[in-house]
């Protein structure tokens, strides 16, 4: 135990004296997770209070396209540009600027869309009306000509022009947003047709919605458990940066071994277990350290960046029994690292590397659902995955220690193997 | 009467995927506080022998005894009798001379109280003192030099194995080392040395071997080999007349 405590002292002591680890290790993962936060926070902000500057060139100018507008308004996501130094813009100049990145999107309504929507549409309800005609001779005197008309009306296109730097995910949430508006447009006026036809007065259809939908959260002594993006940010970063141990840790070893002092150390009378336990307690406490800030980080800095407070669901000790896991599983790693690479210029960029595939493997930038099924089985046997699902668990679903014990089994069990065949690499190539 | 602290019996070392003996197999017994000099020129096989002498280095054929100890059956004995100054400063450069020393006496399980008296006496007895607490990557070749010497003897070896331990250094630290070392000897402790530098070895073994192509040349008392050695009136010449003029630059 002296010698264990010796050996701890010293690698305090070294990583003391080493600001650039004490960087990667502690300033760097606050910086992260601030970052991140604020602006995934903020781009969330931007579509939902700051407004996006569209352009829309309204070749129809009629009820639709003043639909269009009106709804388009209502959502509060975008400002619309219909001009430029007070003339209108046709579709070339939207294209032209949309092009050049100077705005994100662009919409293009067709000529005569309101017309030809409302002839389609009346057409339609007249040849379904007709149905109701007894005299089979008369529907088909009706239904012949309406038939002709509804053929020629060709169907309608609004364009959408995006600039290409624009992400998929706004894209197909505007797209999606469009879709929608149309449907419910093209549907009102169905009902209003229907009325004209049926000379009804007043509104008789009832227009709103008959089919909702309402998001179910867990709910925890008759408090609903809302997730937030603090919530999934500050495990998710964590994690990354509790991986991020990897490189000091390598390269501590790395050095050892360059500077001479290993092979010294192998003529002492000491065990390998206990130079490669004095780094496990040093840099498991570095890594308990780390996970502390960021909760204090959720916990206090967050509100004062106008960002919501890191809520726990689940128990803290669990948190913290889940992060002890995930220490674990990263100084494995780190060790096994250190053990085979020959130079800190090989473990360094090889260990950031590796953290940024796991992290990206794992879910952590990503959720597994929508990746490929073949990155869905990969990320399964991600450590950082693991380690995740365990925050995760206790933080967002209120989990019980027998709901994590699956996780942090299988990082104790990757801690082990990696501890495992270090020793074994280091036994081939040491002496007697 | 003489005791024989080391003891090795057809001992030899050959790198996996080459096909000569870096060290061909030898016999040869090194008795107590004897100063042992190994030399010979580079890629002789000097580092070799010692790093098996010393348990690095896993032989591929033979007998090491050390007090009658071997290294499968008890190493950790052994570790515990020998002490090892490597040829690099194997030392930690970020710490202060005192954590660097306070740390690898640790290692032997030297209690702390102990530990600080044989380190402050050590760092006096090698002129370092006054920079026991600054950090090793300020010092000169000829202070880590020392360190490097304190780091592997603070634990009283029986038997000091080192491994060209003047390398590099001015002649004030080459003394102060030579001194302590012939201090050392006289207390009893076995040493087993290589060195480049002939008038060194000359003057501070009592007993050398000299080395080449993986073989023992010759061995011996210097003054000894010097008057065996035809034309010789310096250790260098009986070295150059075994090992020849010739470079010996491989890469």
């Amino acid at each position: 135990m002296y010698k264990l405590w010796q050996a701890t002292y010293k690698e305090i002591l070294l990583l003391k004296r080493d600001l650039g680890g004490l960087a990667i290790l502690f300033i760097m993962p606050l910086v992260l997770v601030v970052t991140v936060t604020l602006i995934q926070d903020s781009s969330f902000k931007q579509i939902n209070d700051n407004k996006i500057p569209i352009l829309f060139v309204d070749n129809d100018n009629g009820e639709v396209s003043k639909s269009i507008v009106t709804n388009l308004k209502k959502s509060s996501a975008f400002e619309i540009v219909s001009q430029i130094n007070g003339e209108n813009i046709n579709e070339t100049q939207a294209n032209q600027l949309v092009l050049k990145g100077k705005y994100q999107l662009a919409i293009i309504i067709p000529k005569n869309l309101t017309v030809n929507l409302n002839t389609k549409v009346e057409n339609n309800v007249s040849k379904i009306l007709a149905n109701f005609m007894e005299d089979a001779e008369e529907k088909e005197t009706i239904q012949e000509p309406i038939k002709k008309e509804i053929s020629k009306i060709k169907t309608q296109e609004i364009k959408l022009y995006f600039d290409p730097a624009t992400q998929l995910a706004f894209k197909n949430g505007v797209k999606d947003a469009i879709d929608k508006m149309v449907a419910k447009i093209e549907s009102q006026s169905i009902y209003q047709v229907f009325q004209k036809e049926l000379e009804i007065e007043g509104n008789v259809f009832e227009q709103t919605s008959f089919i909702k939908f309402s998001e179910i959260n867990p709910r925890k002594k008759h408090t609903e458990i809302k997730p937030n993006s603090v919530q999934h940010n500050v495990p998710a970063w964590s994690l990354f940066a509790i991986f991020f141990i990897i490189i000091p840790l390598s390269i501590n070893i790395v050095k050892e071994k360059n500077q001479g002092t290993f092979v010294r150390l192998k003529t002492n009378p000491v065990s390998y277990a206990t130079i490669l336990g004095s780094k496990i307690i040093t840099y498991l406490s570095v890594c308990m350290i780390q996970f502390l800030l960021m909760l204090l980080i959720g916990f206090y800095l967050f509100p004062y960046l106008n960002l919501p407070a890191l809520e726990i669901n689940g128990s803290y000790y669990l948190l913290f029994i889940v992060a002890l896991f995930v220490g674990l599983a990263a100084i494995g790693l780190g060790v096994l690292l250190g053990t085979f690479a020959s130079t800190p210029e090989q473990s360094a960029p090889f260990g950031a590397t590796l953290v940024v595939i796991l992290a990206a493997i794992g879910g952590v930038w990503i959720p597994v659902f929508i990746m490929p099924k073949m990155m869905q089985i990969i990320a399964k046997i991600s450590p950082m995955n693991w380690g995740l699902n365990g925050f995760y668990d206790v933080i967002l679903r209120d989990a019980k220690f027998i709901d994590i014990v699956p996780e942090i089994s299988l990082l104790a069990l990757f801690f082990v193997v990696m501890l495992s065949i270090s020793i074994y690499y280091n036994k081939l190539k040491s002496a007697v | 009467m003489p005791t024989d602290v080391i003891h090795i019996k057809q001992l030899s070392k050959r790198y996996k995927d080459v096909d000569v003996y870096a060290v061909k197999p030898l016999d040869f017994t090194i008795q107590k506080a004897e100063i042992f000099g190994l030399l010979g020129p580079n890629g002789a096989g000097k580092t070799t022998l010692i790093s098996m002498l010393c348990g690095l280095l896993k032989p591929s054929s033979g007998t090491i005894e050390i007090n009658e100890l071997n290294f499968q059956k008890n190493k950790r004995e052994i570790q515990k009798i020998i002490g090892v100054v490597p040829q690099e400063y194997a030392l930690y450069p970020t710490l202060t001379a005192y954590e660097n020393l306070m740390y690898f006496g640790a290692m032997y399980g030297l209690k702390k109280s102990n530990l600080k008296n044989k380190i402050n006496q050590a760092l006096k007895d090698l002129g370092l003192h006054q920079f026991k607490d600054k950090k090793v990557k300020t010092f000169s070749g000829g202070m880590k030099r020392r360190i490097n010497l304190i780091a592997g003897i603070l634990h009283e070896p029986k038997i000091l194995f080192l491994d060209e331990p003047t390398v590099g250094v001015d002649v004030q630290s080459k003394n102060a080392i030579m001194q302590h070392l012939k201090n050392l000897n006289k207390k009893g402790t076995t040493i087993i040395y290589t060195s480049h530098h002939m008038t060194e070895a000359q003057l501070f073994c009592t007993r050398i071997a000299i080395i080449d192509s993986g073989e023992i040349l010759i061995e011996g008392a210097p003054t000894i080999l010097i008057q065996n050695t035809k034309n010789a009136i310096r250790l260098e010449d009986v070295y150059l007349s075994l090992t020849g003029k010739n470079l010996r630059d491989r890469v």
